[in-house]
């Protein structure tokens, strides 16, 4: 019976380190947090309180006094819904068919694809730089969703391309019998279909593109078109000696505090989705 | 025929793509070794000035390409290495079966969801020399006998950042082991508690080879991924010169110093060295990139 006691020390040990595991993932999120619900004194103390007291919202209020972040929140929530969403109809026509379809060059296709899922972005950043500036895109929503696409549409392609693969084939058949043609089947039974697939590349896309910070930093001047990335490493006080935390741990709550709700939820689906695209390719 | 048809509807599917990954990768791309070869200001790229290798002779001596390219093989090691540990034991902690697992998998979730931008900024403050809660905790536990400027010691900077970007990344390969973990049948771990193995033995001899497959790919995207880092670096320490990683300083180059051929150049070698971990993970994997 000399294994009852040590069975009890390793389950504690065992519960202090699920303790310790999840202290360190979350503690630096919660501190961000209550920074951000403090008053500027409070915030700057050798002493600081481990729960948001006092209290307060001036912070919060700072941040959006300014026009400018307001601004920023529009521009990230366009830049990287236009950018998902082009890529979420040019990635549906390509991976059905890159998934059912056959025609000679497709692995081709598929490895130029992963190709581009590993590149680095600022391999690109000079050509992208001239080519935006050539075009009449530099500073302009239209310059970010395009420089965008680099890699929202590979990955959707690739995840998409997982999905397609797993329908089954009878679906597709019997829509051949019935007389459909491949765009029909497409549209009418292979895309309902892939719903959840949609949604959860769609939103996995929209995460990568709202927290892009090299293109938006280098493709953007002035408030008019720069994302909350961008706005949010830049945040300035008064002098350069002046940081202002507070305001800082504010926009960044707001910016984050969304994605990590739309993760929570879609928990499941999201490291389905990133495994079948990791774990796959 | 259907085939004849399946095959122009398939060209017909892929051509905009195909377009659109002309367009943003290949014409860039294309333009980038172009402008290597010239001595140009991306201000005014209307009269560049053909310079041959130059460029690329030049970065063969270039102390700073060589700084930046020293800090991001370091970060890039400690940072893979760090993480696949903390990541597996992560992994298999939770793959584990006790009370309250599903909220735990939902709390190590929660690093991945933050911008890399935000997280830099939360450690930046948090790693603050005078109001900074680590040195607040530091010192209260008597860890640190003074407060600490991690962000301005030369001899700390680069190993703190690292710390933050193993904090933010972990989740990612703790999800990709976890994943893996769950393709191993649990009953040859039934067979081996019979054979009396002890823990210890199973996860050398089953687990971890079991795993290898998860594993490699996980390391191929995380190395690639830490190569090529940019954002942790420039917001929490911009382009200072113990920390600068390859990405920063081609950027740098580019624009704050307008120098288009020379930035031109340094792109080419980042590719050509992110190139050359591909093809040798490739190598010595054999065909894990195989989408079939």
């Amino acid at each position: 019976m000399t294994k009852g006691p040590w069975l009890i020390v390793r389950r504690l040990l065992f519960y202090a380190l699920v303790v310790f595991v999840v202290v360190y993932s979350v503690f630096p999120f919660y501190w961000a947090v209550i920074s951000s619900f403090k008053p500027s004194d409070a915030l700057f103390s050798s002493n600081p309180s481990f729960l948001p007291i006092p209290f307060t919202l001036s912070q919060y209020e700072n941040v959006f006094s300014g026009a400018a972040f307001g601004r920023n929140l529009i521009n990230s929530l366009i830049v990287a819904g236009f950018a998902t969403l082009i890529s979420l109809v040019l990635g549906v026509l390509s991976a059905y068919a890159l998934g059912r379809l056959r025609f000679p060059p497709k692995n081709a296709v598929l490895y130029i694809v992963l190709a581009m899922t590993m590149f680095p972005q600022v391999s690109v950043l000079s050509g992208m730089f001239v080519l935006l500036r050539q075009l009449g895109l530099f500073n302009t929503y239209g310059g970010l969703i395009f420089s965008y696409l680099l890699f929202t549409l590979p990955f959707t392609i690739w995840v998409l391309t997982g999905y397609f693969r797993g329908l089954p084939r009878e679906l597709e058949e019997a829509a051949y019998v019935d007389g459909a043609t491949p765009m029909q089947t497409l549209l009418r039974v292979m895309l309902p279909l892939t719903g959840p697939g949609l949604v959860t590349t769609g939103l996995l896309a929209f995460i990568q593109a709202w927290n892009e910070y090299l293109f938006a930093l280098t493709f953007t001047i002035g408030n008019e078109v720069k994302t909350v990335p961008v706005a949010i490493a830049s945040f300035g006080g008064a002098t350069p000696f002046e940081i202002p935390w507070g305001s800082i741990m504010a926009a960044s709550v707001v910016v984050t505090v969304p994605l990590v709700i739309m993760v929570l939820v879609f928990q499941q689906r999201i490291v389905a989705g990133l495994t079948a695209g990791a774990v796959k390719g | 025929m259907l085939t004849v048809r399946q095959t122009r509807l398939a060209w017909l599917l892929v051509l905009p793509t195909l377009l659109v990954v002309v367009l943003v990768a290949g014409y860039p791309l294309a333009q980038v070794f172009y402008y290597s070869f010239f001595k140009a200001d991306i201000a005014f790229v209307e009269r560049p000035e053909f310079v041959g290798f130059e460029n690329y002779l030049f970065l063969l001596r270039d102390p700073d390409f060589r700084v930046a390219f020293w800090n991001t093989l370091k970060f890039t090691f400690w940072s893979v290495s760090l993480e696949t540990i903390l990541g597996l034991a992560i992994a298999l902690i939770v793959h584990s079966n006790f009370k309250g697992r599903g909220l735990v998998r939902t709390a190590i979730l929660i690093p991945w969801a933050i911008p890399t931008v935000v997280s830099a900024k939360m450690w930046q403050w948090m790693l603050n020399d005078i109001y900074g809660v680590i040195n607040v905790i530091g010192t209260k536990l008597g860890i640190l006998s003074s407060k600490v400027a991690f962000l301005a010691n030369p001899n700390l900077v680069l190993p703190a950042i690292i710390a933050v970007d193993v904090w933010k990344t972990t989740p990612f390969m703790a999800l990709l082991l976890l994943a893996g973990l769950q393709l191993i049948p649990s009953d040859i771990y039934e067979a081996a508690d019979i054979d009396g193995a002890s823990k210890w033995q199973q996860f050398w001899t089953l687990t971890l080879p079991l795993l290898t497959p998860a594993l490699v790919v996980a390391l191929i995207f995380r190395t690639l991924d830490a190569l090529r880092v940019f954002d942790v670096i420039f917001v929490m320490t911009g382009v200072n010169t113990a920390t600068k990683s390859l990405a920063v300083y081609n950027r740098q180059t580019l624009i704050d110093f307008q120098d288009l051929g020379y930035g031109s150049a340094i792109s080419v070698a980042i590719l050509v060295i992110i190139m050359i971990f591909v093809v040798l993970y490739m190598r010595f994997v054999g065909g894990v990139g195989r989408h079939d």
